[in-house]
């Protein structure tokens, strides 16, 4: 495994812990959530195989749901994320392709694109979560308030963490 | 053949896609189906402690609160136990039963972790089958009912909670007697829904909803909640009615397993009066 590889394998044990132990006891009005742990699918290299990559989402969702106690729920959302993850990268290549270095960070790729970028798969990701979780439309506009709520959560915390990111020196 | 494989090669990604999502639609599926022993969940040991960790911060902040409750449950309990035993003092019973008196026999045991905000939310507790809690056991507080036991392992068990809405507990109208069915809507943690009341019943704001034992897992007369809000709607055959639930969620700090000593022979008796009908 090389060193990426290593960095990476930390950052899934350090998503997982702060789900787990803080994000988890931390919603607000009961009905915003934070899913900050998408952001580790949303967050790897560009060139990953989606395969690879699928599987990576299925660990980590599957890591979340044994302690949500959600059997395959997560497992589900972050797989989906994970599949579209790579079309809609390829679908909003900006003019020129992307770097080298090939990171979907907000300080290599700038602000509007990172938004464009995360916005639409959190969504999705959320989306399925919270309908698969209610099992039905029944309660919609109560589960849509939870999607858009937890939506501004998670984004929110997203971004934030990408300013405080020591990956601001690279450029 | 080869022009198979090589479709399928070409569309690798949306295959192993299609896998995965069946399978977790699978895992899904199989998980809404009632108690079982389960591995990957939070009864697992590893999840269980880091779960715990977690809980056992966040308890410092109510540790006033539970030990007002406990001291509270003593002194209500010390009262109880004196009067039973002025009953017994007086041998109003002339013949006891003892396995009808020891029907029930509770474990005391510490939330592990809970969730309240969630459409299916569960309980983790920190005993398990070491301490002979099996799946379908009915777990009380010293506020009301709590839940039922979903899976177990060896140290910890799995609390389906009120606040789940896969959940019913067959409940009665404290005053008339009138059977129905407590199960959560999936909206605001305090409240839950008595369905199944007849038009012609008679519910008042303030009666008290509790367990009606009839299916052996909670003990009878457990205390479910208090009517809060009552609606008739014109084309229903039932009321509509507001529970607040005895139990704040957002607070449960210890809970007791309720082992019913009676059940297996209760169901095997109905099990051999009814058949298999179901």
């Amino acid at each position: 495994m090389n060193r990426s590889g290593v960095i990476q394998f930390i950052l899934f044990f350090l998503y997982v812990l702060v789900q787990v132990l803080v994000l988890r006891n931390l919603v607000l009005f009961n009905s915003a959530f934070c899913f900050l742990y998408i952001a580790f699918i949303l967050l790897l290299p560009i060139e990953l195989n989606s395969l690879i990559l699928m599987f990576i989402g299925f660990v980590v969702g599957f890591t979340i749901d044994i302690f949500y106690d959600s059997m395959g729920l997560h497992a589900l959302a972050t797989v989906l994320v994970a599949y579209l993850r790579n079309y809609w990268i390829a679908t909003i290549t900006p003019q020129g392709g992307y770097d080298s270095s090939s990171s979907t960070s907000l300080m290599v790729n700038g602000l509007q694109w990172f938004l464009v970028y995360t916005l639409p798969m959190v969504f999705i990701h959320h989306l399925v979560l919270f309908f698969v979780e209610a099992s039905g439309f029944t309660l919609f506009w109560y589960t849509m308030l939870k999607v858009v709520g937890s939506l501004l959560f998670t984004m929110s915390v997203i971004i934030i963490l990408q300013y405080l990111s020591p990956q601001r020196r690279r450029s | 053949m080869e022009r198979l494989l090589n479709f399928i090669y070409e569309y690798r990604a949306f295959f192993t896609f299609l896998f995965l999502e069946l399978l977790c639609a699978w895992l899904i599926i199989e998980n809404n189906q009632y108690q079982s022993t389960k591995y990957f969940n939070s009864s697992n040991r590893l999840a269980a402690n880091i779960l715990g960790f977690s809980q056992g911060t966040r308890e410092y902040f109510s540790l006033r609160t539970i030990n007002e409750n406990l001291a509270y449950e003593n002194a209500r309990l010390r009262t109880e136990l004196e009067k039973r035993n002025q009953l017994i003092g007086d041998s109003i019973r002339t013949h006891i039963d003892s396995a009808r008196i020891n029907q029930f026999e509770y474990v005391s045991a510490k939330v592990v972790a809970n969730s309240t905000n969630l459409y299916k939310n569960f309980i983790t507790i920190n005993k398990g089958s070491a301490d002979g809690i099996a799946p379908g056991m009915a777990a009380v507080s010293d506020a009301g009912a709590v839940g039922k036991v979903k899976s177990v392992s060896e140290h910890y068990a799995v609390l389906i909670s009120l606040l789940n809405v896969d959940e019913q507990v067959s409940s009665v109208i404290k005053r008339t007697n009138q059977l129905g069915s407590v199960r959560w809507d999936g909206l605001n943690m305090r409240y839950s829904n008595l369905l199944f009341i007849p038009r012609h019943a008679q519910p008042v704001i303030g009666d008290s909803v509790v367990t009606s034992g009839f299916n052996a897992v909670f003990p009878e007369g457990i205390l479910v909640g208090i009517i809060r809000e009552v609606n008739l709607k014109e084309e229903t055959p039932f009321w509509d009615i507001k529970v607040e639930l005895s139990q704040d969620f957002g607070r449960l700090a210890f809970v007791e397993v309720v082992k019913s000593r009676l059940k297996s022979e209760k169901d095997s008796l109905e099990h051999i009066t009814m058949g298999d009908t179901k």
